[in-house]
């Protein structure tokens, strides 16, 4: 060598890790940016909802009912006197609650399903794949709503029904990308290395197909929360006095033409969080895949 | 105005503005191309031949491509003043492309009988049957049976692809045929039928041509003149026997030597030192002069003009025209 | 193409039984006799002995749902109605042509806007109509549709009192249900046409058109359309059979007689050989219109037509 100086350090520029660089692209897009700023209003709701919530959101003011906006009630009161406002912020936490976790049931049974069954390739495969059109074949709202009719109205209930009838999404999803990693020579080299096949897949596939898991958990939280809010609606969701904002939706409706303001903030309250978290997850879309931009 | 000087490009500038700044893909090019005279366009990927074909046909995409200056002359007109009206009469009819990828270049959902015809009727006053007839004309005339005129694009090889890419070309009979890359996508054996066929089609239809490729070889065995291209200029232009013979350029000479020799035995083929510059910080001066051996002071601030060192042979460089000139004792 | 039409429908017959085997275990599992549930509170238990012994209730799971199936098959017959007395079937099929309409005319709707927003969004990439119209497909993709029928109701029924805010026997009771059901496929449609659209304008081909000397709007019109509109063809297919069954809230706001309507009454009063037939016809429903779909995908796409021959 007759340059010694020349050290590799001076071409390869510094790298920033990826993820710093998924959140700088994501920082970039304003209708992100404002997605993540409504939840994290929400989420700030959800956990302080006893500390900021002006009255208490199930007690009944007999003396104060349909109440259109004012100042001491800034978005009114229902039939029952109670304040609409109140009842949205304790309602933030139901819906953000339903939302996470009937997307977390999802998630892990349909992302184990799914993973397994592209992993193992065979009956095993066959036979998972199957289960999931037939569950596929099945309309999501209309899953949802049998299962809830079977186990009974209830939160735990709306969350499980919510999240198997999105069960069969992740399942694809995960299998799709397992199989496209799993060709991958890395992994080919890990199993050269004597790693075991739950060491594969915990450490190697789970990790790499994280982006398309993390963008359709983004937008499935926004469709549990509407799916949980059509079954409230309904009356097969969460029961009174609970505050939830489809429950509240479906009780203002028959008050719509004279009191309108009770159907219009929860409908307000729903939309702005699911367009909220829409507008995230086409974010991150954009953000962890550069080269889906358009 | 020389009746035989078909093309005339000058001075021209093609910019692209992205994010990242101004992408200087072709900066101030002249070039020249008499009447039926078939030009290889040689350069590195990135070295801007693409773009001043399609900057020659009008079909930069703006954004984010725009042409910034200079003249396009074609049959003595300026292509840049023309209307997308009265370019679309001459695309296609006047002058065509073959483009690069002949795997993309179709249209997947309709027959090849009809991406040739459409090609004919937009140019010649036939009825629609009669289009489609020529059109198996022309896929005859390239080498492809009648009968498979009706099949889709995915139902040819790539070779035969591109052979669908010429016909609809050569369809109206144009009098400018440019061809970019058109057997970089195919392989090694493919490649040479369809360099067959290209050279004997350009003698029947006896159009001029502008044969853009890296490949040196190529070039040899089809064009009349070569034009060096480097960082978006035009470095060097001559006919071929003379930049054979006597590169005068020294990224020319680069070139050459870069290519392998059958008869000679080397271990190490020699190459350019360094990389092509980022188009978006062009250096200054003569663009080559950071990876130039011959370098002097001037060439890095002075942009190097086109100088004659022998008749019809032409180079960006007046240190090694200077020197060109005084071995050959003038 | 006879054969893989055939093979598909072979395809089929599994995943319905997987189907019918699903719903008859959940409600088979759920808590509640339905023999008490169709006589009353007031029946004796000897009138409820016999209605259970009438209706197979007390024969063991795998016998009931191989009865199920065996009447489904042979008979077309999936039981009878616990409230209305009357075949699920009969039901069924009164109340279909309504959703068959509702979801029609949705995806109609959808189609005519949803498809030149999504192209002219491409042409004109960045432009305001461009930002403009993500924004609301956004939004249109975020409305709860049962909130947006309360606004369309609460604004054209109540305040206006342009048109009807429930029913769907004429023309202008249509129009509401219509437009709030086809939001959210409006909105679909419109950024697949999009995406697809902007792809495709990129693509060798449409240059390869441009270098021809053809006009622009045959470019776009032709050449780039008649392959971006494969996947939305396919959309609409999607959008349709979910249209067809995702009615459920549509209908019970604007009070349309439909398949939706009925299944939320079945579940409310828990009729459940109405639900288990209702699940049944949807998902039988669903499957039929993608299958259909995947033909048309075939059929317009001649790379695939190719695969099946």
């Amino acid at each position: 060598m007759t340059d010694e100086n020349f050290t590799p350090e001076l071409v390869v520029r510094k790298r920033r890790s990826p993820f710093v660089d998924v959140l700088l692209r994501l920082g970039k897009s304003p209708l992100a940016m404002f997605g993540l700023a409504i939840i994290f209003v929400l989420v700030f709701c959800a956990i302080f909802a006893e500390v900021i919530s002006p009255y208490s959101p199930i007690k009944q003011d007999l003396m104060h009912m349909f109440e259109t906006p004012s100042a001491e009630h800034w978005l009114g009161t229902d039939e029952f006197g109670r304040d609409i406002l109140s009842r949205l912020i304790y309602g933030a936490r139901v819906s953000l609650q339903v939302g996470f976790i009937a997307v977390g049931i999802a998630l892990i049974t349909g992302g184990m399903l799914g993973a397994i069954s592209g992993y193992y390739s065979g009956w095993l495969d066959n036979t998972i794949m199957r289960v999931m059109d037939v569950l596929l074949s099945i309309p999501q709202t209309l899953l949802a709503i049998a299962i809830v009719a079977a186990l009974g109205p209830s939160l735990m209930n709306l969350m499980i029904a919510v999240g198997i009838s999105a069960v069969p999404t992740y399942a694809r999803i995960v299998r799709g990308s397992v199989l496209s990693i799993r060709s991958m020579e890395f992994i080919e080299a890990a199993r050269a290395a004597g790693s075991s096949d739950l060491r594969i897949i915990l450490k190697h596939i789970i990790p790499n197909s994280m982006a398309p898991i993390i963008v359709q958990s983004t937008l499935g939280v926004a469709s549990a929360i509407l799916n949980a809010a059509g079954l409230s609606f309904i009356g097969l969701g969460i029961q009174p006095p609970n505050p939830e904002w489809g429950a509240m939706l479906s009780g203002g409706r028959q008050y719509i033409r004279d009191f309108p303001h009770m159907t219009l903030y929860p409908g307000l309250a729903i939309m702005l969080t699911i367009l909220a978290l829409n507008f995230l997850g086409d974010g991150l879309r954009d953000a962890l895949d550069p080269k889906l931009k358009r | 105005m020389n009746d035989k000087i078909m093309l005339d490009i000058q001075d021209l500038t093609i910019h692209y503005e992205v994010e990242s700044g101004v992408v200087h893909a072709v900066e101030g090019l002249n070039l020249t191309l008499g009447r039926g005279e078939s030009l290889g366009f040689v350069g590195e990927t990135g070295a801007g031949k693409t773009t001043t074909a399609l900057g020659i046909m009008r079909l930069i995409p703006n954004p984010p491509g725009k042409i910034k200056s200079g003249k396009i002359i074609f049959d003595g007109e300026n292509l840049l003043d023309k209307s997308e009206a009265e370019m679309r009469k001459i695309r296609g009819e006047k002058i065509a492309m073959i483009f690069q990828d002949p795997m993309t270049s179709l249209n997947p959902v309709i027959t090849v009988d009809k991406q040739i015809a459409e090609m004919i009727s937009l140019h010649k006053k036939v009825s629609h049957s009669e289009a489609l007839k020529l059109a198996g004309d022309m896929l005859e005339l390239v080498g492809i049976r009648r009968e498979r005129m009706h099949d889709y694009p995915h139902q040819f090889s790539g070779g035969m692809k591109q052979r669908v890419v010429i016909a609809i070309a050569l369809a109206c009979d144009p009098e400018l045929l440019i061809a970019d890359e058109p057997t970089t996508a195919l392989d090694v054996t493919i490649q040479a039928q369809v360099l067959e066929l290209m050279k004997e089609l350009k003698q029947k239809f006896s159009a001029s041509m502008i044969l853009i490729t890296h490949d040196l070889g190529i070039v040899a065995d089809i064009c009349d003149k070569v034009a060096i291209m480097y960082a978006g200029r035009v470095v060097e232009y001559a006919d071929k026997r003379s930049l054979y013979t006597n590169p005068v350029h020294p990224y020319t000479i680069g070139l050459f030597r870069s290519v392998p020799d059958i008869d000679e035995d080397v271990d190490e083929l020699p190459v350019i030192p360094g990389l092509m510059p980022d188009p978006v910080n062009l250096p200054s001066g003569c663009a080559f002069h950071p990876r130039c051996s011959m370098a002097e002071e001037t060439c890095k601030t002075l942009r190097p003009e086109m100088q004659e060192a022998e008749p019809g042979h032409f180079a960006a460089c007046p240190v090694c025209v200077k020197k060109f000139l005084e071995r050959s004792g003038k | 193409m006879l054969k893989y039409i055939f093979r598909r429908i072979l395809m089929l017959i599994p995943v319905l039984l997987g189907v019918a085997f699903c719903v008859f275990t959940l409600l088979y599992f759920t808590p509640g006799d339905p023999a008490r549930m169709v006589l009353g509170d007031l029946a004796t238990d000897e009138a409820i002995k016999e209605f259970r012994d009438k209706e197979g209730l007390n024969d063991p799971f795998l016998v009931q749902f191989g009865n199920y199936i065996y009447k489904a098959v042979v008979k077309g017959d999936i039981g009878r109605s616990y409230s209305s007395k009357r075949p699920v079937m009969q039901e069924i099929l009164t109340a279909f042509p309504y959703t068959l309409k509702l979801s029609a005319f949705a995806m109609i709707i959808a189609i005519l806007i949803g498809i030149p927003c999504g192209i002219i969004s491409a042409i004109k990439q960045y432009s305001w109509f461009d930002t403009i119209t993500m924004i609301f497909a956004m939004i249109g993709l975020s409305m709860p549709v049962f909130w947006l029928g309360l606004l369309l109701i609460l604004f054209f029924a109540v305040r206006l009192r342009w048109l009807p805010s429930s029913g769907f026997s004429t023309f202008k009771a249509m129009i509401l249900p219509s437009v709030a059901l086809a939001a959210q496929s409006i909105s679909m449609v419109t950024r697949m046409t999009r995406s697809s659209m902007l792809e495709v304008i990129r693509a060798d081909y449409i240059r390869t058109a441009r270098a021809k000397g053809q006009k622009e709007s045959i470019v776009i019109g032709v050449h780039a359309l008649r392959n971006a509109l494969i996947p939305v063809v396919t959309l609409c297919g999607l959008q349709f059979g979910q249209l067809l069954s995702g009615a459920i809230l549509t209908e019970s706001i604007f009070a349309v007689p439909g398949v939706g309507r009925l299944m939320v009454n079945a579940i409310m009063s828990r009729d459940y050989p109405m639900v288990q037939g209702g699940v049944l016809f949807i998902a039988i429903t669903f499957s039929i219109v993608n299958l259909l779909v995947d033909l048309l995908y075939a059929y317009i796409d001649p790379r695939i037509k190719a695969e099946l021959k």
